[in-house]
Protein backbone atom coordinates (compact mmCIF):
# COMPACT_ATOMS: atom_id res chain seq x y z
CA UNK A 1 0.00 0.00 0.00
CA UNK A 2 1.27 3.28 -1.07
CA UNK A 3 1.22 5.89 2.42
CA UNK A 4 1.79 9.46 1.72
CA UNK A 5 1.51 12.21 4.08
CA UNK A 6 -0.08 15.33 3.70
CA UNK A 7 -0.10 18.43 5.98
CA UNK A 8 -0.57 22.32 6.15
CA UNK A 9 -1.91 25.33 8.13
CA UNK A 10 -5.47 25.45 8.50
CA UNK A 11 -7.41 26.59 5.22
CA UNK A 12 -4.34 26.26 3.05
CA UNK A 13 -6.74 23.88 0.48
CA UNK A 14 -5.28 20.48 1.88
CA UNK A 15 -8.51 18.81 0.92
CA UNK A 16 -8.93 20.35 -1.80
CA UNK A 17 -5.70 19.53 -3.49
CA UNK A 18 -6.45 16.05 -2.33
CA UNK A 19 -9.54 15.53 -4.09
CA UNK A 20 -8.40 17.40 -7.26
CA UNK A 21 -5.99 14.58 -7.55
CA UNK A 22 -7.67 11.68 -6.44
CA UNK A 23 -9.82 12.47 -9.51
CA UNK A 24 -6.79 12.20 -11.75
CA UNK A 25 -5.92 8.62 -10.10
CA UNK A 26 -9.45 7.22 -10.35
CA UNK A 27 -9.06 6.27 -14.03
CA UNK A 28 -6.33 3.62 -12.42
CA UNK A 29 -8.89 2.26 -10.55
CA UNK A 30 -6.97 2.21 -7.46
CA UNK A 31 -8.42 1.95 -4.26
CA UNK A 32 -7.56 5.08 -2.48
CA UNK A 33 -8.45 5.74 1.86
CA UNK A 34 -7.74 9.14 3.41
CA UNK A 35 -7.73 9.33 6.98
CA UNK A 36 -8.44 13.35 8.10
CA UNK A 37 -7.28 14.24 11.23
CA UNK A 38 -8.53 17.65 12.75
CA UNK A 39 -8.53 19.14 15.94
CA UNK A 40 -12.55 19.73 16.85
CA UNK A 41 -14.80 18.89 14.11
CA UNK A 42 -14.46 18.37 10.52
CA UNK A 43 -17.10 18.23 6.99
CA UNK A 44 -14.24 16.84 5.03
CA UNK A 45 -15.33 13.76 5.19
CA UNK A 46 -18.51 14.25 3.31
CA UNK A 47 -16.56 15.55 0.39
CA UNK A 48 -14.36 12.35 -0.08
CA UNK A 49 -17.05 10.09 0.47
CA UNK A 50 -18.41 11.99 -2.49
CA UNK A 51 -16.12 10.71 -4.78
CA UNK A 52 -15.99 7.06 -3.36
CA UNK A 53 -13.05 7.42 -1.10
CA UNK A 54 -13.08 5.57 1.76
CA UNK A 55 -12.30 7.90 4.85
CA UNK A 56 -12.00 7.57 8.87
CA UNK A 57 -12.07 10.89 10.76
CA UNK A 58 -9.97 11.24 13.98
CA UNK A 59 -11.08 14.34 16.30
CA UNK A 60 -8.19 14.96 18.48
CA UNK A 61 -9.95 17.56 20.94
CA UNK A 62 -7.88 18.71 23.80
CA UNK A 63 -4.70 16.52 22.80
CA UNK A 64 -1.90 18.12 20.91
CA UNK A 65 -2.91 17.11 17.45
CA UNK A 66 0.80 16.18 16.75
CA UNK A 67 0.98 13.88 19.04
CA UNK A 68 -2.94 12.37 18.25
CA UNK A 69 -1.73 12.16 14.80
CA UNK A 70 1.64 9.54 15.78
CA UNK A 71 -0.40 7.92 18.24
CA UNK A 72 -2.35 6.60 15.57
CA UNK A 73 -0.54 6.65 12.53
CA UNK A 74 0.34 2.98 13.04
CA UNK A 75 -3.52 1.50 13.23
CA UNK A 76 -4.56 3.66 10.81
CA UNK A 77 -2.11 2.20 8.25
CA UNK A 78 -3.33 -1.42 9.42
CA UNK A 79 -7.29 -0.23 8.83
CA UNK A 80 -5.58 0.71 5.15
CA UNK A 81 -4.16 -2.97 4.66
CA UNK A 82 -7.55 -4.41 6.02
CA UNK A 83 -9.22 -2.20 3.23
CA UNK A 84 -7.25 -4.04 0.50
CA UNK A 85 -6.31 -0.22 -0.47
CA UNK A 86 -4.07 0.75 -2.76
CA UNK A 87 -3.21 4.34 -1.18
CA UNK A 88 -3.41 5.69 2.07
CA UNK A 89 -2.92 9.29 2.46
CA UNK A 90 -3.31 11.14 5.96
CA UNK A 91 -4.40 14.32 6.05
CA UNK A 92 -3.62 16.72 9.33
CA UNK A 93 -3.31 20.15 9.90
CA UNK A 94 -0.36 22.06 11.07
CA UNK A 95 -1.93 23.89 13.67
CA UNK A 96 1.39 25.43 15.27
CA UNK A 97 3.88 25.81 12.75
CA UNK A 98 6.05 23.76 14.55
CA UNK A 99 4.06 20.24 13.47
CA UNK A 100 6.25 17.88 12.44
CA UNK A 101 4.15 14.42 10.92
CA UNK A 102 6.10 13.72 8.26
CA UNK A 103 7.70 10.09 8.04
CA UNK A 104 11.45 9.00 6.52
CA UNK A 105 10.84 7.23 3.42
CA UNK A 106 6.65 8.07 3.46
CA UNK A 107 5.90 10.32 0.41
CA UNK A 108 5.68 13.75 2.45
CA UNK A 109 3.40 16.46 0.83
CA UNK A 110 2.74 20.27 2.80
CA UNK A 111 0.49 22.47 1.38
CA UNK A 112 0.50 26.61 1.94
CA UNK A 113 -1.15 29.13 0.05
CA UNK A 114 -0.40 32.61 -1.20
CA UNK A 115 -2.25 34.13 0.73
CA UNK A 116 -0.63 33.80 3.61
CA UNK A 117 2.02 35.84 3.65
CA UNK A 118 5.39 35.74 2.05
CA UNK A 119 7.66 35.26 5.42
CA UNK A 120 4.79 32.13 6.24
CA UNK A 121 7.53 29.98 4.90
CA UNK A 122 10.22 30.91 7.34
CA UNK A 123 7.91 30.99 9.57
CA UNK A 124 7.32 26.74 9.17
CA UNK A 125 8.96 24.20 10.34
CA UNK A 126 9.69 20.61 9.77
CA UNK A 127 6.45 20.24 8.06
CA UNK A 128 7.42 22.55 5.52
CA UNK A 129 11.26 22.35 5.00
CA UNK A 130 11.30 18.33 5.35
CA UNK A 131 8.55 17.62 2.74
CA UNK A 132 9.52 15.88 -0.70
CA UNK A 133 6.85 18.40 -1.99
CA UNK A 134 5.54 21.40 -1.75
CA UNK A 135 2.22 22.63 -3.05
CA UNK A 136 1.29 25.82 -3.49
CA UNK A 137 -2.55 27.05 -3.41
CA UNK A 138 -4.39 30.39 -4.30
CA UNK A 139 -2.19 31.51 -7.03
CA UNK A 140 -5.68 32.44 -9.60
CA UNK A 141 -6.47 35.28 -6.83
CA UNK A 142 -2.56 36.64 -6.40
CA UNK A 143 -0.16 38.59 -9.39
CA UNK A 144 2.27 36.44 -11.37
CA UNK A 145 5.24 38.24 -9.26
CA UNK A 146 3.64 37.61 -6.04
CA UNK A 147 3.79 33.89 -6.93
CA UNK A 148 7.39 33.72 -7.69
CA UNK A 149 8.26 35.63 -5.15
CA UNK A 150 6.40 33.00 -2.86
CA UNK A 151 7.92 30.14 -4.35
CA UNK A 152 11.28 31.10 -4.03
CA UNK A 153 10.97 31.94 -0.42
CA UNK A 154 9.62 28.27 -0.56
CA UNK A 155 12.55 27.31 -2.00
CA UNK A 156 14.90 29.16 0.73
CA UNK A 157 12.93 27.19 3.59
CA UNK A 158 12.96 23.64 1.48
CA UNK A 159 15.49 23.68 -1.56
CA UNK A 160 15.25 20.20 -1.40
CA UNK A 161 11.32 19.78 -2.54
CA UNK A 162 9.50 19.89 -5.90
CA UNK A 163 7.04 22.76 -5.83
CA UNK A 164 3.42 22.40 -7.43
CA UNK A 165 0.75 25.49 -8.26
CA UNK A 166 -2.14 24.09 -8.12
CA UNK A 167 -5.65 26.02 -8.40
CA UNK A 168 -7.67 23.99 -5.62
CA UNK A 169 -10.95 25.35 -7.05
CA UNK A 170 -10.40 24.19 -11.32
CA UNK A 171 -7.95 21.46 -10.44
CA UNK A 172 -5.30 23.01 -12.88
CA UNK A 173 -1.69 21.38 -11.75
CA UNK A 174 -3.05 18.51 -9.62
CA UNK A 175 -2.29 16.14 -12.32
CA UNK A 176 1.23 16.42 -11.76
CA UNK A 177 0.51 15.25 -8.20
CA UNK A 178 -0.97 12.56 -8.95
CA UNK A 179 1.93 11.69 -10.92
CA UNK A 180 3.99 12.20 -7.74
CA UNK A 181 1.81 10.37 -5.82
CA UNK A 182 1.69 7.45 -8.14
CA UNK A 183 5.71 7.20 -7.17
CA UNK A 184 4.58 6.90 -3.30
CA UNK A 185 7.10 3.93 -1.53
CA UNK A 186 4.71 1.26 -0.59
CA UNK A 187 4.56 -0.38 3.12
CA UNK A 188 2.37 -2.68 4.78
CA UNK A 189 3.38 -1.26 8.06
CA UNK A 190 4.52 1.94 9.56
CA UNK A 191 5.70 0.07 12.96
CA UNK A 192 9.24 0.83 13.97
CA UNK A 193 9.20 4.01 11.28
CA UNK A 194 10.85 7.00 12.40
CA UNK A 195 9.64 10.80 12.33
CA UNK A 196 11.95 13.21 10.04
CA UNK A 197 12.14 15.07 12.86
CA UNK A 198 10.85 14.99 16.48
CA UNK A 199 7.43 16.61 17.45
CA UNK A 200 6.72 19.29 19.70
CA UNK A 201 7.31 18.50 23.13
CA UNK A 202 4.96 20.10 26.08
CA UNK A 203 5.26 18.40 29.37
CA UNK A 204 3.52 20.98 32.19
CA UNK A 205 1.15 21.12 34.30
CA UNK A 206 -0.91 23.06 31.44
CA UNK A 207 -1.25 19.59 29.27
CA UNK A 208 -2.46 18.52 32.98
CA UNK A 209 -5.26 20.08 32.77
CA UNK A 210 -4.09 23.02 35.26
CA UNK A 211 -5.99 26.76 34.48
CA UNK A 212 -4.77 29.14 37.04
CA UNK A 213 -2.03 31.87 35.50
CA UNK A 214 1.23 32.04 37.47
CA UNK A 215 4.76 30.44 38.00
CA UNK A 216 3.84 28.48 41.35
CA UNK A 217 1.49 26.59 39.74
CA UNK A 218 3.92 25.56 36.95
CA UNK A 219 6.14 22.41 36.71
CA UNK A 220 7.34 20.49 33.55
CA UNK A 221 9.13 21.70 30.38
CA UNK A 222 8.60 25.53 30.65
CA UNK A 223 10.02 27.75 28.69
CA UNK A 224 9.74 32.08 28.98
CA UNK A 225 10.08 35.06 26.94
CA UNK A 226 14.03 36.91 27.88
CA UNK A 227 12.05 39.95 28.52
CA UNK B 1 33.40 26.65 -9.25
CA UNK B 2 33.78 24.83 -5.64
CA UNK B 3 32.89 21.20 -6.67
CA UNK B 4 29.46 20.70 -4.62
CA UNK B 5 30.43 17.12 -3.16
CA UNK B 6 33.45 19.16 -1.22
CA UNK B 7 31.55 22.30 -0.41
CA UNK B 8 30.60 20.88 3.28
CA UNK B 9 34.13 21.05 3.55
CA UNK B 10 34.81 24.53 2.56
CA UNK B 11 35.39 27.24 4.73
CA UNK B 12 32.60 29.62 5.05
CA UNK B 13 34.51 32.61 4.39
CA UNK B 14 35.31 31.08 0.91
CA UNK B 15 31.83 30.24 0.04
CA UNK B 16 30.33 33.35 1.32
CA UNK B 17 32.72 34.97 -1.30
CA UNK B 18 31.81 32.99 -3.99
CA UNK B 19 28.17 32.40 -3.32
CA UNK B 20 26.73 35.40 -1.70
CA UNK B 21 23.63 34.88 -1.16
CA UNK B 22 24.50 31.88 0.78
CA UNK B 23 24.22 33.33 3.97
CA UNK B 24 20.42 34.32 3.02
CA UNK B 25 19.68 30.42 3.91
CA UNK B 26 21.43 30.88 7.42
CA UNK B 27 19.17 33.86 8.18
CA UNK B 28 16.15 32.55 6.82
CA UNK B 29 16.74 30.10 9.75
CA UNK B 30 17.51 32.55 12.11
CA UNK B 31 21.04 32.17 12.65
CA UNK B 32 22.54 35.64 12.11
CA UNK B 33 26.09 35.61 13.48
CA UNK B 34 28.21 32.60 10.82
CA UNK B 35 31.93 31.97 11.90
CA UNK B 36 33.81 32.42 8.52
CA UNK B 37 36.75 30.70 9.77
CA UNK B 38 34.42 27.32 10.19
CA UNK B 39 33.33 24.72 7.42
CA UNK B 40 30.14 23.85 6.93
CA UNK B 41 30.17 20.63 8.35
CA UNK B 42 32.15 22.20 11.56
CA UNK B 43 29.99 25.50 11.43
CA UNK B 44 26.72 23.26 11.82
CA UNK B 45 28.39 20.78 14.45
CA UNK B 46 28.59 24.06 16.86
CA UNK B 47 24.96 25.30 16.11
CA UNK B 48 23.03 25.37 19.18
CA UNK B 49 20.76 22.96 19.72
CA UNK B 50 17.78 25.25 20.77
CA UNK B 51 18.41 27.10 17.32
CA UNK B 52 18.55 24.22 15.41
CA UNK B 53 15.31 22.95 17.06
CA UNK B 54 13.53 26.21 16.55
CA UNK B 55 14.99 25.55 12.68
CA UNK B 56 12.99 22.15 12.36
CA UNK B 57 16.13 20.57 11.26
CA UNK B 58 18.68 18.53 12.50
CA UNK B 59 22.45 19.00 11.73
CA UNK B 60 22.78 17.11 8.65
CA UNK B 61 19.29 17.93 7.05
CA UNK B 62 20.98 21.50 7.81
CA UNK B 63 23.96 20.88 5.72
CA UNK B 64 21.86 18.22 2.74
CA UNK B 65 19.53 21.38 2.68
CA UNK B 66 21.83 24.06 2.70
CA UNK B 67 24.03 22.07 -0.36
CA UNK B 68 20.58 21.86 -2.36
CA UNK B 69 20.33 25.66 -1.66
CA UNK B 70 23.28 26.42 -3.07
CA UNK B 71 22.83 24.20 -6.32
CA UNK B 72 18.84 25.27 -6.65
CA UNK B 73 20.31 28.79 -6.52
CA UNK B 74 23.14 28.58 -9.19
CA UNK B 75 20.52 26.63 -11.45
CA UNK B 76 18.30 29.73 -11.19
CA UNK B 77 20.75 32.34 -12.24
CA UNK B 78 22.22 30.26 -14.72
CA UNK B 79 18.27 29.78 -16.24
CA UNK B 80 18.29 32.14 -19.22
CA UNK B 81 14.56 33.19 -20.47
CA UNK B 82 14.75 31.76 -24.38
CA UNK B 83 14.87 28.48 -23.63
CA UNK B 84 11.35 27.71 -25.53
CA UNK B 85 11.02 28.89 -29.24
CA UNK B 86 7.94 27.63 -30.62
CA UNK B 87 5.02 24.65 -29.19
CA UNK B 88 3.30 22.55 -30.59
CA UNK B 89 -0.40 21.31 -29.33
CA UNK B 90 -0.86 17.84 -31.58
CA UNK B 91 -4.73 17.31 -30.90
CA UNK B 92 -6.15 14.86 -29.18
CA UNK B 93 -10.21 14.38 -28.22
CA UNK B 94 -13.00 16.05 -27.18
CA UNK B 95 -15.36 15.86 -24.41
CA UNK B 96 -17.32 13.06 -26.78
CA UNK B 97 -14.23 11.31 -28.11
CA UNK B 98 -14.09 13.15 -31.40
CA UNK B 99 -10.23 13.29 -32.59
CA UNK B 100 -9.41 17.34 -32.59
CA UNK B 101 -6.94 16.16 -35.71
CA UNK B 102 -4.95 19.28 -35.00
CA UNK B 103 -0.96 19.66 -35.09
CA UNK B 104 -0.38 23.33 -34.23
CA UNK B 105 3.53 25.11 -33.94
CA UNK B 106 2.87 28.44 -31.94
CA UNK B 107 6.00 30.65 -31.97
CA UNK B 108 7.29 33.09 -29.08
CA UNK B 109 6.70 36.88 -30.30
CA UNK B 110 3.10 35.20 -31.56
CA UNK B 111 -0.27 36.37 -30.47
CA UNK B 112 -3.11 33.68 -30.29
CA UNK B 113 -6.35 34.26 -28.86
CA UNK B 114 -8.80 31.60 -27.92
CA UNK B 115 -12.21 31.65 -27.77
CA UNK B 116 -15.42 29.63 -26.89
CA UNK B 117 -18.24 29.80 -24.91
CA UNK B 118 -17.77 29.58 -20.90
CA UNK B 119 -17.30 25.57 -19.98
CA UNK B 120 -15.84 24.86 -23.42
CA UNK B 121 -12.65 23.98 -22.36
CA UNK B 122 -10.17 27.07 -22.42
CA UNK B 123 -8.71 26.84 -19.55
CA UNK B 124 -7.88 22.84 -19.91
CA UNK B 125 -6.35 23.30 -22.68
CA UNK B 126 -4.21 26.28 -21.61
CA UNK B 127 -3.71 23.35 -18.48
CA UNK B 128 -2.27 20.96 -20.90
CA UNK B 129 0.21 23.96 -22.16
CA UNK B 130 1.41 24.10 -18.82
CA UNK B 131 1.64 21.09 -17.68
CA UNK B 132 3.71 20.05 -21.24
CA UNK B 133 0.54 16.75 -21.58
CA UNK B 134 1.59 13.90 -23.17
CA UNK B 135 -1.29 12.29 -24.10
CA UNK B 136 -1.70 11.80 -20.32
CA UNK B 137 -4.33 14.11 -19.31
CA UNK B 138 -8.49 13.87 -20.15
CA UNK B 139 -7.71 15.02 -23.32
CA UNK B 140 -5.19 13.36 -24.70
CA UNK B 141 -3.25 16.16 -26.02
CA UNK B 142 0.48 16.17 -26.82
CA UNK B 143 2.43 19.26 -26.72
CA UNK B 144 5.91 19.51 -27.94
CA UNK B 145 8.74 21.72 -26.91
CA UNK B 146 11.26 22.96 -29.50
CA UNK B 147 9.31 20.40 -31.47
CA UNK B 148 10.54 17.63 -29.46
CA UNK B 149 9.39 15.56 -26.76
CA UNK B 150 10.04 17.74 -23.61
CA UNK B 151 12.27 15.38 -20.92
CA UNK B 152 10.51 14.54 -18.37
CA UNK B 153 12.59 16.41 -16.04
CA UNK B 154 11.64 19.83 -17.07
CA UNK B 155 8.27 18.90 -16.85
CA UNK B 156 7.96 19.14 -13.19
CA UNK B 157 11.50 21.88 -12.67
CA UNK B 158 10.70 24.51 -10.80
CA UNK B 159 13.12 26.72 -12.69
CA UNK B 160 11.82 25.80 -16.01
CA UNK B 161 8.42 26.91 -14.99
CA UNK B 162 6.94 27.76 -18.44
CA UNK B 163 3.57 29.55 -17.89
CA UNK B 164 3.19 32.91 -16.34
CA UNK B 165 -0.63 33.96 -16.03
CA UNK B 166 -2.71 37.52 -15.64
CA UNK B 167 -6.25 36.96 -14.83
CA UNK B 168 -8.75 39.14 -14.29
CA UNK B 169 -9.60 38.24 -10.43
CA UNK B 170 -5.40 38.81 -9.54
CA UNK B 171 -4.67 41.37 -6.64
CA UNK B 172 -1.66 42.21 -5.07
CA UNK B 173 -2.16 41.09 -1.28
CA UNK B 174 1.61 42.21 -0.27
CA UNK B 175 1.36 45.17 1.55
CA UNK B 176 4.51 47.02 0.22
CA UNK B 177 4.82 50.02 -2.02
CA UNK B 178 5.29 49.16 -5.74
CA UNK B 179 8.88 49.86 -5.22
CA UNK B 180 9.65 47.33 -2.64
CA UNK B 181 7.52 45.08 -4.28
CA UNK B 182 9.79 44.98 -7.66
CA UNK B 183 12.60 45.13 -5.43
CA UNK B 184 11.65 41.39 -3.82
CA UNK B 185 10.65 40.05 -7.19
CA UNK B 186 14.20 41.10 -8.58
CA UNK B 187 16.03 39.62 -5.93
CA UNK B 188 13.85 36.01 -6.30
CA UNK B 189 14.96 36.08 -9.71
CA UNK B 190 18.74 37.15 -8.52
CA UNK B 191 18.60 39.93 -10.95
CA UNK B 192 22.31 42.28 -10.97
CA UNK B 193 20.66 45.62 -11.25
CA UNK B 194 18.05 46.14 -9.26
CA UNK B 195 17.49 49.94 -9.47
CA UNK B 196 17.51 49.66 -13.34
CA UNK B 197 14.85 47.14 -13.23
CA UNK B 198 12.90 49.04 -10.95
CA UNK B 199 12.53 52.19 -12.65
CA UNK B 200 12.12 50.25 -16.18
CA UNK B 201 8.91 48.53 -14.89
CA UNK B 202 7.41 51.59 -13.14
CA UNK B 203 8.35 54.01 -16.64
CA UNK B 204 6.14 50.96 -18.59
CA UNK B 205 3.61 50.69 -16.46
CA UNK B 206 3.04 53.94 -16.19
CA UNK B 207 2.65 53.87 -19.99
CA UNK B 208 0.01 51.45 -20.05
CA UNK B 209 -2.23 52.40 -17.39
CA UNK B 210 -4.26 55.65 -17.86
CA UNK B 211 -3.53 57.63 -14.69
CA UNK B 212 -0.13 57.88 -13.50
CA UNK B 213 1.26 56.10 -10.25
CA UNK B 214 4.79 56.21 -8.78
CA UNK B 215 7.50 54.19 -6.96
CA UNK B 216 6.35 54.79 -3.51
CA UNK B 217 2.52 54.62 -3.96
CA UNK B 218 1.29 51.39 -2.00
CA UNK B 219 0.25 48.41 -4.09
CA UNK B 220 -3.11 47.76 -2.14
CA UNK B 221 -3.82 51.52 -3.02
CA UNK B 222 -3.39 51.39 -6.87
CA UNK B 223 -6.48 51.18 -9.08
CA UNK B 224 -7.73 48.30 -11.07
CA UNK B 225 -5.88 49.73 -14.15
CA UNK B 226 -2.57 50.49 -12.72
CA UNK B 227 -2.51 46.96 -11.02
CA UNK B 228 -2.99 45.17 -14.10
CA UNK B 229 -0.19 47.55 -16.12
CA UNK B 230 2.56 46.84 -12.88
CA UNK B 231 1.42 43.63 -14.02
CA UNK B 232 1.94 43.24 -17.17
CA UNK B 233 4.88 45.42 -17.03
CA UNK B 234 6.58 43.25 -14.33
CA UNK B 235 5.65 39.86 -16.52
CA UNK B 236 7.05 41.42 -19.41
CA UNK B 237 10.24 42.04 -17.76
CA UNK B 238 11.30 39.83 -15.20
CA UNK B 239 9.55 36.93 -15.19
CA UNK B 240 11.21 34.17 -16.83
CA UNK B 241 8.10 32.29 -18.18
CA UNK B 242 8.32 32.53 -21.70
CA UNK B 243 4.64 31.80 -22.38
CA UNK B 244 2.26 33.91 -21.08
CA UNK B 245 -1.36 33.21 -20.23
CA UNK B 246 -3.73 36.12 -20.20
CA UNK B 247 -7.11 35.46 -19.18
CA UNK B 248 -9.12 38.63 -20.27
CA UNK B 249 -7.97 42.16 -19.22
CA UNK B 250 -10.55 44.66 -18.36
CA UNK B 251 -10.25 47.93 -21.61
CA UNK B 252 -11.28 50.27 -18.21
CA UNK B 253 -8.00 52.04 -17.48
CA UNK B 254 -4.88 50.35 -19.52
CA UNK B 255 -3.57 50.44 -22.99
CA UNK B 256 -4.29 46.89 -24.03
CA UNK B 257 -2.42 46.82 -27.56
CA UNK B 258 0.51 48.05 -25.91
CA UNK B 259 0.43 45.82 -23.41
CA UNK B 260 0.50 43.10 -25.46
CA UNK B 261 2.74 44.52 -27.84
CA UNK B 262 5.00 44.99 -24.77
CA UNK B 263 5.15 40.99 -24.03
CA UNK B 264 5.84 40.46 -27.88
CA UNK B 265 8.86 42.63 -28.19
CA UNK B 266 10.25 40.71 -25.15
CA UNK B 267 10.12 37.42 -26.87
CA UNK B 268 7.31 36.37 -25.71
CA UNK B 269 4.51 33.81 -26.91
CA UNK B 270 1.08 35.50 -25.49
CA UNK B 271 -2.28 33.10 -25.30
CA UNK B 272 -5.59 35.00 -24.30
CA UNK B 273 -8.73 34.09 -23.29
CA UNK B 274 -11.22 36.05 -23.95
CA UNK B 275 -14.99 36.85 -24.59
CA UNK B 276 -13.82 40.89 -25.78
CA UNK B 277 -14.27 41.52 -29.72
CA UNK B 278 -11.62 44.20 -29.63
CA UNK B 279 -8.82 41.73 -27.08
CA UNK B 280 -9.90 38.77 -29.57
CA UNK B 281 -8.70 40.26 -32.42
CA UNK B 282 -5.50 41.02 -31.17
CA UNK B 283 -4.48 37.21 -31.90
CA UNK B 284 -2.66 36.14 -35.57
CA UNK B 285 -4.57 33.15 -34.97
CA UNK B 286 -7.75 32.58 -33.18
CA UNK B 287 -8.40 28.73 -31.42
CA UNK B 288 -11.90 27.97 -31.64
CA UNK B 289 -12.86 25.94 -28.53
CA UNK B 290 -16.01 23.85 -28.56
CA UNK B 291 -17.25 20.90 -26.17
CA UNK B 292 -13.44 20.19 -25.11
CA UNK B 293 -11.74 20.26 -28.03
CA UNK B 294 -10.36 22.55 -30.87
CA UNK B 295 -12.74 22.60 -33.19
CA UNK B 296 -11.38 25.54 -35.47
CA UNK B 297 -8.14 27.75 -36.15
CA UNK B 298 -8.99 31.12 -38.07
CA UNK B 299 -6.01 33.23 -39.09
CA UNK B 300 -6.71 37.09 -38.55
CA UNK B 301 -7.59 38.37 -42.05
CA UNK B 302 -6.89 41.84 -43.71
CA UNK B 303 -10.58 42.28 -43.26
CA UNK B 304 -10.85 41.84 -39.84
CA UNK B 305 -7.69 43.82 -38.98
CA UNK B 306 -9.02 46.71 -40.86
CA UNK B 307 -12.62 46.14 -38.62
CA UNK B 308 -9.76 46.06 -35.42
CA UNK B 309 -9.69 50.07 -35.35
CA UNK B 310 -13.80 50.41 -35.75
CA UNK B 311 -14.49 47.65 -32.39
CA UNK B 312 -11.95 49.86 -31.02
CA UNK B 313 -13.72 53.47 -31.77
CA UNK B 314 -16.91 51.60 -30.45
CA UNK B 315 -15.08 50.27 -27.54
CA UNK B 316 -14.01 53.71 -26.20
CA UNK B 317 -17.48 55.52 -27.09
CA UNK B 318 -18.75 52.31 -24.57
CA UNK B 319 -15.92 53.26 -22.12
CA UNK B 320 -16.74 57.44 -22.70
CA UNK B 321 -20.95 56.24 -21.35
CA UNK B 322 -19.52 54.52 -18.63
CA UNK B 323 -17.52 57.22 -17.32
CA UNK B 324 -20.20 60.10 -18.09
CA UNK B 325 -22.72 57.97 -15.71
CA UNK B 326 -20.10 57.42 -12.66
CA UNK B 327 -20.26 60.79 -12.49
CA UNK B 328 -23.41 61.53 -12.68
CA UNK B 329 -24.33 62.01 -16.16
CA UNK B 330 -27.62 61.00 -17.80
CA UNK B 331 -28.02 59.09 -21.33
CA UNK B 332 -29.94 61.45 -23.71
CA UNK B 333 -30.38 61.93 -27.49
CA UNK B 334 -26.65 63.49 -27.65
CA UNK B 335 -25.29 60.41 -25.89
CA UNK B 336 -26.87 57.61 -28.35
CA UNK B 337 -26.40 59.80 -31.46
CA UNK B 338 -22.50 59.93 -30.64
CA UNK B 339 -22.44 56.14 -30.07
CA UNK B 340 -24.67 54.88 -33.70
CA UNK B 341 -22.73 57.88 -35.50
CA UNK B 342 -26.30 59.18 -36.29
Amino acid sequence: MKIITVSGPPSSGKTSVIIKAIEYLKKDNLEIGVIKFDSLSTYDDVLYKKIGVKVKVGLSGNICPDHYYMTNIEDCVKWGMSENLDMLISESAGLCNRCSPHIRDVLAICVVDNLSGINTPKKIGPMLRLADIVVITKGDIVSQAEREVFAFRVKQSNPRASIIFINGITGQGAYDLSLHLKEANEYESVTDKKLRFSMPAAVCSYCTGDIRIGDKYQTGNIRKIKL
Amino acid sequence: MLAKEDLASFKLEQILAKYTYARDFFISLGINEIDPNLTVKDFAGEINYDVLEDAGLNREQLIVNFLAFISRMEALKKSSRNVVESITIIGGNDKFGNAEHINLELKVGEVISIVGPTGSGKSRLLADIECLAQRDTPTNRQILLNGEVPDINKRFSMENKLVAQLSQNMNFVMDLSVQEFIRFHAESRMVANIETIIHEIVSCGNELAGEKFDQDTPLTQLSGGQSRALMIADTALLSLSPIVLIDEIENAGIDRRNAIELLVKEEKLVLISTHDPVLALMGDKRLVIKNGGISKIIDLSEEEKYYIDILEKVDKKMLNIRNHLRTGGVIDDKIISGLTGQ
